[in-house]
C-alpha cells in the first residue's frame, strides 16, 4: 500500500487541492456555463417515469450492453456505496445512476464525450435496499439495466 | 502395543511406503488405517475451529434449508436425509461426526471430537504419508474462547504455527481489529503461515491489503492457493473493526489472480474460501480455472465434495464443517504438468482414536493455565443437551434468551444466529468456559431497546432474507437471529417482506405501532461500541449462578411454512 500518497492526501486536505485546481483555471467559483448545465428538476424527481420526462426521454429499453462491474450486492456502508458501470451501447452520449428507493431518484448523470470509453466508477448513497437503474442515452435513445444492492441491519453472522 | 506407539509405527510404516492394511497394523483400531495416500500433491484442510483447543461435542444441525436452487442438495441435508444421499450407514462413527440423530447416546459412545493435541496427531500422520502436504486454514481460528478473547487471539496464532499451518485466511479474526491482524500477519506469521485473500483492499484507492495467493512447491508441481476472506464481514461483523478495509465477493479480481497464477506455472489452483458453502457453489459457476474450492464459514460438513461445471471446465467444492471435528484431504495425481486426478476425503477427528501430542498438549496447557481457574468455575447443571447449530434455535441460545429476558426485565429477546459453539451432554456442568465458547465476541455488549412492532418485523425480515434470498450472493452465511418471548411463523420461499407472519407475544398479536422491550447483545454500530453495555456472559452468568440447575427448556422455534418434508428438516 502506498502510505506516501495517502498521507499526501490527508494533509494536504481536500480543500486545499480544491483550490489548487481552481487557481490553475480548472474550475472557476460559480462557473455559469455549469450551472446552466444543471438539470435541476431531473434531480428532484421521484419515479423512474418521472426521471425520464424530466431527462426528455421516453421509457428505456432493457440492454445487456450495459454492465456493472465492481459493484457490490450487500453494501458495506449504505453512505457510500461502490458502482462500476460500463456501456456496450454504440455512441453512448451520457450515463445516469437512479436508485428508485431513494427520496430524490437520480444520483448522478455523466456526459460521456466522443472518444470516451464510456465506463466510470463512482460511489452512491442508499438508505436502505433498492434497485440501482444505469440509463445510457446513446444515439438520442433510451436504454437501462438494473441491479439490486442490498442495505442491511448486519449482525448475525457466521 | 499403545496407541502413541501404533501410531509412530503407522506413520514410520506409512513414510516406509508399506501398506496400511497390511497384517502387523490388524489387531490395532482400523479406524484411520484406511487413509493410503493418491497422487502426489496433498492438502490438508481445517476450517472454522473457533478456537477449540481441547476435544468437545458438536451436534451438527436439525434444521439447514435450502431454498431456490439449493433445496434438498447439499449441504442442504440433514439426518437421515444426509446419511442416504452419502451412503452412510446409521449408527457408525461417521454417521455421529456428520449427524444429529440420537446425539446424546452416540456422543457418550463415540468420545468427544477434535482438539488440537489430537489434530496435531492426525495431521502429523497424514503429513508423514505425504510429503510436502501443505496444510490450509480457511479461517475463523482466534476466536471462539475465552482464553482467544484474552490473549487477543495469541493462543489461536501460537497453536496453528506448532500445528504447522501453511496457508490461512480469515473472518472473525478480523473482529480484533486491523492493527492486531496486521501485528500478527507481518510478524507472528513472517516466514511461516502466508495469509492470503485477495478480496480484501483499501477503501480508498482499492489497494490490495493481503497477498492474493501463494505458490507453492510439492513435489516438483506448482501449486496456487489463492485467498477468500468472508465477503460480509463489515457487515455481519462491525464494520470499526476494519473501517479502512472494504472485502466483497469480487469475482474480477478472483478470476484475474487464478489467471496470474496460471501465467506463473500454477499447475494446480485452489481457493482457500470462507465464502460459505452456497456462495462457493455458485462462485464455483462463474469464475474458471479453480481446481478445488476449500471451503468453510457455514460450518457444513460435507463428506463427498460437489463438481461444478463452469466454462473452464469444472471445480470441486467442499466444505470442511467446524470445531475441529474434521480434517479435509484434498490430493491430486500432477502429471506433466497437468491435474490427472483428484480425491477428497473429510477425516472426522474422534479424540479418543488419537494420543495427543505430546508438545501441542503442553503448549495448551501452558496457554490455559493463567486461566483455568477462572474457566473451570461451575455456573451449574444442565439436564438437558445444550447445543446452538440450526437455522431456528438451539437449547444453548434459548438458554441465552432466557436469561437476557429474566436478567434484563425484557419481554422479547434477539440472540445472533452464530453457528459457533460447542455442546453439552446432559448431566455436564455449565462452565464459565462452555458459556464463553458460545459468547466469547469482542462487542459482547447487552442491550435493552426499545421497538416497534413495525421494526421487530423489519428485523426478522432482514435476517430471513440474510439465510434465505435464492441468491446465494445475498446470503451471510449465519442462521436467523433467535427469538425469545415472540412467536412468529416463517415461510423461506417467500420473498423479502412477506416471509414473517403470525407474530405474537403471549397470545397476542404484535401491533405494528406498539413500543416493546427487546433485550440483544452482539450490536454492530458504532453507536452501540460508545453507549457500552454489560459483556453478555456476565448476564447469563448470574442467571446461571442463581437457576443451578437447568431443566430441559421449551425451544421457542417458528411455525415453518412451505418446507414440509424438506431433507433439511428433520423428523
Amino acid at each position: 500500500m502506498n502510505t506516501n500518497r495517502r498521507h499526501a492526501l490527508k494533509t494536504g486536505g481536500a480543500l486545499s487541492l480544491l483550490s489548487l485546481v481552481a487557481a490553475a483555471g480548472w474550475l472557476k467559483p460559480g462557473d455559469a456555463a455549469a450551472a446552466d448545465a444543471w438539470n435541476k428538476s431531473a434531480f428532484e424527481t421521484h419515479s423512474l417515469d418521472e426521471t425520464m420526462k424530466a431527462l426528455g426521454g421516453t421509457s428505456p429499453v432493457p440492454s445487456n450492453d450495459i454492465v456493472f462491474f465492481s459493484t457490490p450486492d450487500i453494501a458495506e456502508n449504505g453512505a457510500v456505496v461502490p458502482v462500476g458501470i460500463t456501456s456496450k451501447v454504440p455512441q453512448t452520449e451520457s450515463i445516469a445512476i437512479l436508485i428508485e428507493k431513494n427520496p430524490n431518484m437520480l444520483a448522478a448523470v455523466f456526459d460521456i464525450p466522443p472518444g470516451t470509453d464510456p465506463s466510470l466508477t463512482t460511489r452512491i448513497k442508499m438508505a436502505q435496499t433498492s434497485n440501482v437503474y444505469a440509463l445510457v442515452k446513446a444515439n438520442g435513445k433510451y436504454y437501462a439495466t438494473s441491479k439490486e444492492i442490498k442495505v442491511t441491519l448486519g449482525g448475525c453472522g457466521g | 502395543m499403545k496407541r502413541r506407539e501404533f501410531l509412530q509405527a503407522l506413520a514410520a510404516a506409512a513414510a516406509a511406503g508399506l501398506p496400511l492394511d497390511s497384517p502387523r497394523a490388524a489387531n490395532a483400531d482400523r479406524f484411520y488405517d484406511a487413509l493410503t495416500p493418491f497422487g502426489n500433491v496433498a492438502l490438508l484442510h481445517i476450517t472454522d475451529c473457533h478456537a477449540q483447543l481441547r476435544p468437545t461435542h458438536f451436534r451438527e444441525p436439525s434444521v439447514n434449508l435450502g431454498v431456490g436452487g439449493a433445496r434438498g442438495k447439499p449441504p442442504h441435508l440433514v439426518g437421515k436425509a444426509l446419511l442416504d444421499y452419502f451412503a452412510i450407514a446409521p449408527g457408525t462413527r461417521e454417521a455421529h461426526a456428520l449427524t444429529y440423530l440420537d446425539f446424546t447416546q452416540a456422543a457418550r459412545t463415540f468420545g468427544a471430537m477434535g482438539g488440537f493435541p489430537q489434530l496435531a496427531t492426525l495431521i502429523a500422520q497424514l503429513r508423514a504419508a505425504r510429503p510436502g502436504a501443505l496444510l490450509c486454514d480457511g479461517g475463523d481460528t482466534w476466536q471462539g474462547s475465552g482464553t482467544a478473547l484474552w490473549t487477543k487471539g495469541q493462543d489461536m496464532v501460537d497453536a496453528a504455527k506448532l500445528l504447522g499451518v501453511d496457508v490461512m485466511t480469515g473472518h472473525w479474526e478480523f473482529t480484533y481489529g486491523a492493527a492486531r491482524v496486521r501485528q500478527i500477519v507481518d510478524k507472528d506469521f513472517a516466514g511461516r503461515i502466508d495469509f492470503v485473500a485477495q478480496n480484501v483492499r483499501t477503501a480508498d484507492f482499492g489497494d490490495a491489503v493481503f497477498a492474493p495467493y501463494v505458490i507453492r512447491t510439492i513435489n516438483g508441481a506448482r501449486v496456487a492457493i489463492v485467498g477468500q476472506a468472508f465477503p460480509y464481514t463489515p457487515i455481519a461483523n462491525p464494520r470499526y473493526f476494519v473501517s479502512e478495509w472494504t472485502f466483497g465477493i469480487q469475482e474480477e479480481t478472483l478470476q484475474k489472480a487464478v489467471d496470474d497464477a496460471r501465467a506463473k506455472g500454477a499447475q494446480v489452483v485452489v481457493l482457500l474460501s470462507h465464502n460459505g458453502m452456497d456462495v462457493d457453489l455458485k462462485l464455483a459457476t462463474r469464475v474458471s480455472g479453480i481446481d478445488a474450492i476449500l471451503g468453510g464459514h457455514t460450518h457444513d460438513a460435507v463428506p463427498r465434495p460437489v463438481r461444478v461445471a463452469n466454462r473452464g471446465g469444472s471445480t470441486l467444492v467442499t466444505n470442511a464443517g467446524s470445531d475441529g471435528k474434521f480434517v479435509g484431504l484434498l490430493e491430486f495425481d500432477v502429471r506433466a504438468g497437468k491435474v490427472d486426478g483428484v480425491r477428497y476425503r473429510l477425516i472426522p477427528v474422534f479424540a479418543n482414536l488419537l494420543a495427543p501430542d505430546r508438545e501441542m498438549d503442553a503448549l495448551v496447557s501452558k496457554v490455559r493455565a493463567p486461566y483455568e481457574s477462572k474457566l473451570s468455575e461451575k455456573l451449574a447443571i444442565t439436564e438437558d443437551l445444550l447445543y446452538r447449530r440450526g437455522n431456528f434455535n438451539g437449547t444453548f441460545d434459548q438458554l441465552l434468551l432466557d436469561a437476557l429476558m429474566a436478567e434484563k426485565n425484557a419481554a422479547i429477546a434477539f440472540s445472533p444466529g452464530f453457528r459457533f459453539g460447542p455442546t453439552l451432554l446432559p448431566g455436564d456442568p455449565i462452565r464459565l468456559e462452555d458459556l464463553l465458547d458460545q459468547t466469547a465476541i469482542t462487542y459482547p455488549y447487552v442491550t435493552l431497546t426499545k421497538m416497534s412492532g413495525e421494526t421487530i418485523k423489519a428485523i426478522l425480515e432482514d435476517v430471513a432474507d440474510n439465510l434465505f434470498n435464492p441468491d446465494p450472493y445475498y446470503q451471510q452465511g449465519g442462521d436467523m437471529v433467535r427469538v425469545g418471548g415472540l412467536r412468529y411463523a416463517i415461510d423461506p420461499n417467500e420473498t423479502m417482506g412477506r416471509r414473517i407472519s403470525k407474530m405474537e407475544i403471549d397470545g397476542k398479536a404484535i401491533e405494528p405501532s406498539r413500543s416493546y422491550n427487546v433485550a440483544g447483545w452482539a450490536p454492530v454500530s458504532e453507536e452501540a461500541r460508545a453507549a457500552g453495555g454489560e459483556p453478555v456472559w456476565e448476564v447469563v452468568a448470574r442467571y446461571l449462578r442463581a437457576q443451578k440447575t437447568i431443566a430441559p427448556r421449551k425451544l421457542n422455534l417458528p411455525e415453518i411454512r412451505g418446507m414440509a418434508g424438506d431433507p433439511g428438516l428433520g423428523a
